[in-house]
């Protein structure tokens, strides 16, 4: 019971401000509330089939294949799979997280991890058109070379300082899950 | 659009495959998704709140307001916090970023905008948290956010 409580202590606080603001400046919170919604309804399209993809991964796809594909060893193919991913034209952030965090507990390395977010938020071919349109083709092309080079260079320093000290709060909790899917299916 | 298709046409292929290797594993994968899915949604509302009220305050004519026409370092630094914090879709800050530039900003402070708001996502943290661990988030961003201001200094001084 405390756990399902502790999970809605942020959704109460959003909403609790949301309260506080409209008493406030009501035409704020309006056009807050109409911004929330639209991203809902947005969501509740992608997610659901988003987290469905996730399972089929998670289900069909063998460890030692994520591994071969995405990990430790995969140097530059690894960084090319990463980019490829990243870059299709799959919708916000937000759906990527679960799925970076599916890939790593399938054997993913950090710094491929770090590559395909990055390609996912800033080299997303769609918005790399809309960039050329408004800011012209020199700018959209030296930022896509230079975020690259810093996204590889991220991730490598990433993976680094992870393996050296390792997020074990982090590990606890995905083993505990692991094993609850393990059990539960 | 593009995205959705792209999407329910990956997944109506994954569907089918499975269903016909197997009803059981299939069973399990709808299993996985309906806990993963309980288990993020109280954080991806959350997350949704935030970024309603970010852009519902941060409108791009505040943005622009705040931002303004300086070429000042102070106006990049402004730049890359207001790239950091908001999440704005890029058919809207990209049009933005452009007349800025226009309107006088310079190509650093642009630049510095657009990378940290690609880079950087202050309000969707508490979910990259949830998935992928406190650490990453913090190197991922923190790292990201130093990177996205080299990038612009370089763009500033080649451009």
């Amino acid at each position: 019971m405390m756990k399902i409580a502790k999970k809605f202590i942020g959704p109460s606080v959003v909403l609790v401000i949301y309260v506080a603001l409209s008493f406030w400046r009501r035409d704020l919170a309006i056009q807050s509330s109409q911004v929330t919604w639209d991203y809902l309804k947005e969501m509740l399209l992608i997610l659901p089939p988003v987290f469905l993809l996730m399972g089929l991964i998670e289900t069909w796809i063998p460890k030692d294949k994520i591994q071969k594909w995405l990990g430790r060893g995969s140097g530059f193919k690894g960084i090319g799979i990463s980019l490829v991913l990243g870059t299709l034209p799959t919708g916000p952030l937000y759906v990527a997280f679960p799925m970076a965090a599916t890939l790593i507990r399938k054997g993913a390395s950090h710094t491929n991890m770090v590559v395909f977010l990055g390609a996912w938020a800033a080299l997303k071919i769609p918005q790399i058109m809309v960039e050329i349109k408004f800011l012209g083709i020199a700018f959209t092309l030296l930022r896509f070379v230079l975020t690259l080079v810093a996204l590889v260079l991220m991730g490598l320093l990433i993976e680094r300082i992870l393996r050296k000290s390792p997020d074990l709060q982090w590990l606890q909790k995905t083993q505990e899950e692991v094993a609850s899917d393990q059990i539960g299916g | 659009m593009v995205t959705i298709a792209t999407i329910y046409g990956l997944l109506a292929v994954g569907l089918i495959v499975s269903l016909i290797k197997s009803r059981e594993k299939t069973m399990k994968a709808f299993r996985i998704a309906g806990k993963a899915f309980a288990k993020t949604a109280p954080s991806l509302l959350t997350v949704l709140g935030i970024v309603g009220l970010t852009l519902g305050i941060l409108t791009p004519e505040t943005i622009a307001k705040l931002v303004g026409a300086e070429a000042g370092i102070m106006a990049t630094l402004i730049a890359s916090i207001l790239g950091a914090i908001t999440l704005i879709p890029s058919l809207v800050a990209f049009p933005l970023a452009g007349s800025l530039l226009r309107s006088g900003a310079t190509v650093m402070t642009i630049s510095a905008f657009v990378t940290t708001l690609v880079m950087v996502g202050v309000v969707t943290a508490p979910m990259e948290i949830k998935e992928l661990g406190k650490k990453f988030t913090l190197l991922r961003n923190g790292l990201g956010f130093l990177a996205a201001l080299l990038i612009a200094l370089v763009m500033g001084v080649v451009l």
